[in-house]
């Protein structure tokens, strides 16, 4: 409980000094106020165990997430130029649904926003209790379910496996 | 019928940007301005077209993120900062005000 | 030479952010529309901000460029999201081309 106010204050204030970007003692005290009030407000909703913040191997993974998350958001975006300028519109869309193993809230939140922003997948809805995810796609290539989560999430699950879990 | 329509509009647009860029004796940003007004301008369009309401809150969406590129492009413009934190205000309220349309949509109450 | 190199990414990010709107004007139905929109719209806008902080450097408005970039890129997705759902939630219909849907099949 201690420890997770301790890092919402941390991650308040820094936010403060980056948007301020001065250094008063004025607007220093004004950020001290303000992140304390916030930390006691919504400190036990922000991270369900604060332990995870102090591990430094899933900062290095965050790194690499970034990395393979840039390439595929620029693959994405020349991908859906082309289909959008072609004269014929060649999309084949549907609803097709996937299986995966991560559980906890904020890896599952990180998947779907991984999926809507790679090539041509926009996730529609989460089923937490069985982990299934709705996934529209705009070139159907299979419907069966093993298939279609190999080809979607199966690249993605292990970097957010070591990130977030 | 369909492939005329595409190069009608295809047309268009690329007499558009090489108006913009060529023949206009402005500055750079205010040419990228006169750029997105473009861009503006479609998704108005889809608003206006919009054949159900849901079509009506993806395009206010698309709207609210263009205007965040705006005021990047005015701070450039005019040099003052203080665009910067209209952009940063903009991003947090549209992002709470599409969430409640979505909910809207959805036909349940605010609160669950 | 800074100066090129922001002006380049502005450029190219203004291109991408006319490809998600003639996306958005082209598409068939809402699901389309929102798949093309949204990637090309807010890669755009994240090329034009990160153009605007390479202009400034670590100084009060490059580093609110950046902080904008990262809610945009946590928010835009999550509101896609939101979107779709709650659509196929008030009865949009797919567009009558489709393969298939498997989210109407389960009845919820």
């Amino acid at each position: 409980m201690m420890r997770s106010r301790t890092v919402t204050f941390i991650i308040c204030f820094l936010m403060w000094m980056l948007l301020s970007f001065r250094l008063d003692w004025q607007h220093l005290a004004v950020g001290l106020i303000v992140a304390l009030l916030a930390a006691l407000a919504m400190g036990e909703m922000f991270t369900d165990s604060a332990f995870k913040w102090f591990e430094p191997k899933r900062y290095l993974w965050f790194f690499v997430y970034i990395f393979v998350f840039t390439w595929e958001c620029f693959k994405a975006n020349i991908d859906v130029a082309f289909r959008v300028l072609s004269p014929d519109l060649p999309i084949n869309p549907g609803i097709v649904k996937v299986k995966t193993i991560l559980k906890t809230e904020t890896a599952l939140t990180f998947l779907a926003n991984f999926i809507t922003l790679t090539p041509g997948t926009l996730s529609v809805d989460i089923d937490r209790g069985e982990g299934e995810l709705y996934i529209h796609w705009i070139n159907v290539r299979t419907q069966d379910v093993e298939e279609a989560s190999r080809i979607i999430v199966a690249k993605f699950e292990r970097i957010l496996k070591e990130v977030f879990e | 019928m369909r492939f005329i329509r595409w190069l009608l509009g295809f047309l268009s647009l690329s007499f558009l940007i090489v108006f913009i860029f060529s023949f206009l004796k402005v500055a750079a940003a205010a040419k990228i301005m006169l750029f997105l007004l473009i861009c503006f301008s479609l998704a108005l369009f889809r608003i206006f077209r919009g054949p159900t309401p849901a079509d009506r809150s993806v395009a206010t969406d698309i709207l609210g993120i263009l205007v965040i590129g705006f005021c990047a492009v005015l701070a450039v413009y005019t040099g003052k900062d203080w665009y910067m934190d209209i952009a940063i205000a903009w991003a947090l309220q549209s992002f709470i005000g599409t969430l409640a349309l979505a909910k809207f949509l959805e036909g349940k109450h605010l609160d669950e | 030479m800074n100066e090129i190199i922001s002006l380049l990414f502005i450029v190219i990010g203004a291109m991408f952010d006319l490809f998600g709107c003639v996306g958005l004007v082209r598409m068939p139905d809402i699901y389309n529309r929102l798949q093309a929109s949204t990637k090309c719209v807010t890669l755009g806008t994240c090329s034009i901000l990160f153009g605007v902080f390479i202009k400034y450097g670590f100084t009060a408005a490059g580093v609110k460029a950046l902080l904008c970039i990262i809610f945009l890129l946590l928010t835009a997705p999550v509101t896609a999201h939101a979107l779709a759902r709650g659509a196929h939630k008030s009865g949009v219909k797919l567009w009558e081309k489709s393969v298939c849907d498997k989210y109407s099949e389960t009845g919820s």
